[in-house]
């Protein structure tokens, strides 16, 4: 019951920190039972369907979003989903769909999306429709799982972090400009502000979650002054957690010992690109970008989207992306809506499909494939 | 044996190096450095004099001095010893966070412009790693990029870093990465970037890096999203040979593989600079804890000297002595506490010697 009570309330817990007074999400007045066996049937829906803002992407994310609606159709979730399409390589952008969604995101507060890929030219504008998503709906904190999946070995089994990364602010400022002709400036941003906003973040999720140590990944001996301030702004935030234990690595240091001893590691927390390297390393680390959910969090609203993200272009149409990754983020989007009944079942069929080992995906070294996984799933279901 | 080739064949015309010859040996530049540093270049001479090879070593100091005008610099008997003997070998190097002086690798780096940091990271045989068959050179921009040190204190509580791209240094890098491959028969390049987010900085490096590979059609270019890189590397470091990219990338990316294969006590490392200017250094830390006490592992060191002779042409000497020491790690009879032992560092250094010697 508290665990319920306490993984639903990240939302609110972000709201404090930008002490926005808002209205509840919305009133649930339903009492869950949080406990692993679910046997027992949902007690009676006395409302109608959440509503969820869902944009596919690019690349693979049409395909994983079909299999999550198949999956929630199976096991009757209800969840109702208001779908978008904005793309910025099919030339499906503009800035009338990309307030489509921002309005629809305000109204349901939850989505759930794929990567919106950024092409490498540029017409004008230098920030991708992802990063204005972003910085529209200032995602500051974007939180990736990484959690050993049981039943597939790595190279590193058991291994449980929290990744936590700055999302709006530092290297992907979009601000360029070519002062000389052949010389290119490039502008990082650090602020005080956004650096204590996302330690806080850090700590309060720790806190949340029952972690015992937050360490801090920057290069504080290169950049002085920028990821100085980043660090001492989490070092200030630390005093106020005397509970928690505060550590900080650089960056290069801190890769090589994912490599070699990752078990050190518990939450880490850092800047933009930093976070970018640190997910995919990690993700890799478990068994890629496949099987590692994630999302991203601001004051208000949250977006539930894959841990590493990538469009995966070359396996449009082919059947053999892995659904794992969108699969637990939505159940993790249905914890977050306190659905902990539907959560629970959607990500232990996930969990029994991947741990029989009977059909896998060819990331994972089997060959089924994205649709047979997919009814695996669902034949899992315990409904 | 497998035969595996550490060349580093930098040079760009094949004509010999100028340096100092003196009865056939050649004189070297050698930077102690700080913390374990003094005892792990005196294991290194003790193992080159062991295998009789014909190096004459310089000891300089390079501790930055406040030259005229304020400026930081190192002091002029190392730089003129650099300038003359062009080949250097260096320990490592104190960098201390929000001191006073730039880092002192960033300052060697400006006084001399050492452009291109070589990595080759080789899993060693004998030292078990996770990860078992990599092979890989990184090359990594060492001038410009996010390391300009260019820093603003814009108003109270935000700060502006700069990152500098410009299209000379990322040319010169890009050819220096394809002739390394091509000298060194390596198949691939790969130019590793962060284009779509940063679209006119690493779009103008990525720029250059393309039309270099129009000059050499021998080696395949490839491009990969740095992120990409990540998450590959740790699944499957196979696939990667030769990866070129700027400077704060390289330096998170070759630290990655310095651990894939086992640290950075075991990973060799050289810069290459532009008047035929290469030092060759060990990437670790001053390890100030284990300082003085004979606790410290060479390797690193010592590799990076075998890369340096094969730099100078002395393959037969590299050969030695590299056998030599994947011999003493192979073996596991002496090693040292980073490499799982309890040997000192001058037990470990004398079995080197006896195997290099027993080789004649």
């Amino acid at each position: 019951m508290m665990a319920s009570a306490l993984r639903g309330s990240l939302v609110t817990l972000a709201k404090g920190l930008s002490g926005a007074r808002l209205q509840p999400f919305c009133a649930r007045s339903l009492s869950l039972t949080s406990s692993q066996n679910v046997s027992e049937s949902p007690p009676a829906r006395a409302d109608s369907t959440f509503k969820v803002t869902m944009v596919p992407g690019d690349g693979v994310g049409p395909e994983l979003m079909t299999a999550v609606k198949e999956v929630f159709k199976a096991a009757d979730v209800p969840v109702e989903f208001e779908e978008f399409h904005l793309s910025e390589v099919q030339n499906m952008a503009s800035e009338e769909k990309l307030e489509e969604v921002l309005s629809s995101m305000k109204n349901n507060r939850v989505a759930i999306k794929g990567k919106i890929h950024t092409p490498m030219e540029y017409k004008g504008e230098l920030a991708s429709y992802e990063m204005r998503l972003r910085r529209k709906l200032d995602l500051f904190a974007n939180v990736v799982h990484v959690n050993s999946l049981p039943g597939y070995s790595t190279r590193h089994n058991n291994l449980d972090l929290v990744i936590i990364r700055e999302q709006t602010e530092g290297e992907y400022s979009s601000l360029e400009h070519e002062s000389v002709s052949g010389v290119v400036e490039c502008l990082k941003i650090i602020t005080r502000e956004k650096s204590r906003r996302i330690a806080k973040f850090a700590f309060d999720y720790a806190t949340k979650k029952g972690r015992s140590k937050v360490t801090a990944v920057h290069k504080a001996n290169i950049m002085k002054l920028g990821d100085g301030l980043f660090l001492q702004s989490c070092a200030e935030v630390a005093e106020l957690y005397p509970k928690i234990k505060y550590e900080n690595i650089i960056i290069d240091n801190c890769c090589m010992q994912l490599v070699q001893n990752p078990y050190q590691f518990d939450v880490l927390v850092m800047p933009n690109l930093y976070g970018n390297i640190i997910d995919n390393l990690a993700a890799g680390l478990v068994g890629g970008a496949g099987v590692v959910p994630g999302e991203s969090y601001s004051a208000e609203y949250a977006v539930f989207e894959t841990g590493a993200r990538h469009p995966f272009a070359q396996a449009v149409g082919r059947n053999i992306a892995n659904p794992t990754a969108m699969l637990l983020t939505a159940a993790n989007m249905l914890r977050h809506l306190n659905l902990e009944y539907h959560s629970n079942m959607v990500s232990e069929a996930v969990k029994k499909v991947i741990k029989q080992g009977k059909v896998r995906t060819s990331d994972l070294g089997g060959y089924a494939s994205s649709d047979e996984f997919t009814r695996a799933v669902i034949s899992n279901l315990a409904i | 044996l497998a035969d595996v080739s550490h060349v580093m064949g930098a040079i760009k015309t094949q004509s010999p190096l100028p340096r100092t010859f003196s009865r056939g040996i050649q004189t070297v530049t050698l930077i102690p450095g700080d913390g374990i540093g003094p005892e792990i270049s005196t294991a290194v001479m003790k193992i080159f004099e062991a295998a009789k090879a014909p190096i004459q070593w310089e000891e300089r100091n390079v501790t930055a001095i406040k030259g005229p005008g304020g400026r930081w610099m190192i002091p002029p008997e190392a730089k003129e010893s650099m300038n003359k003997n062009k080949i250097g070998l260096k320990g490592p190097l104190k960098t201390p966070i929000a001191a006073g002086h730039p880092s002192m690798n960033l300052l060697l780096r400006k006084t001399f412009d050492l452009y291109a940091n070589v990595r080759p990271c080789v899993s060693i045989e004998g030292y078990k790693t996770p990860y078992t068959d990599v092979d890989l050179v990184t090359i990594r921009e060492n001038t410009e990029g996010e390391y300009s040190g260019i820093e603003h204190l814009i108003v109270d509580g935000v700060v502006q870093s700069i990152k500098l791209i410009t299209e000379d240094a990322s040319r010169r890098i890009a050819e220096y990465a394809f002739e390394y491959a091509r000298n060194n028969q390596r198949t691939s390049v790969t130019a590793v970037h962060k284009a779509n987010i940063m679209r006119m900085s690493d779009g103008l490096f990525l720029r250059k890096c393309r039309e270099v590979a129009e000059n050499f059609k021998d080696v395949k270019f490839t491009e990969m999203y740095l992120d990409t890189v990540c998450l590959n590397m740790v699944q499957d470091p196979s696939h990667f040979d030769v990866l070129v990219m700027p400077n704060l990338y390289g330096d998170i990316l070759s630290d990655l593989c310095a651990g894939l294969i086992g640290g950075l006590g075991v990973t060799p490392s050289g810069n290459i600079g532009a008047n035929g200017v290469a030092i060759f250094e060990s990437v670790h830390g001053t390890a100030p804890d284990i300082a003085g006490k004979d606790l410290a592992n060479p390797t690193a060191l010592l590799l990076s000297a075998v890369m340096m002779l094969r730099h100078m042409g002395l393959h037969g000497h590299a050969k030695k002595i590299e056998t030599a020491c994947f011999d003493t790690i192979r073996d596991e009879k002496v090693l040292t506490k980073d490499l799982g032992g309890n040997a000192k560092c001058s037990e470990f250094t004398a079995d080197i010697c006896r195997r290099v010697q027993d080789m004649d």
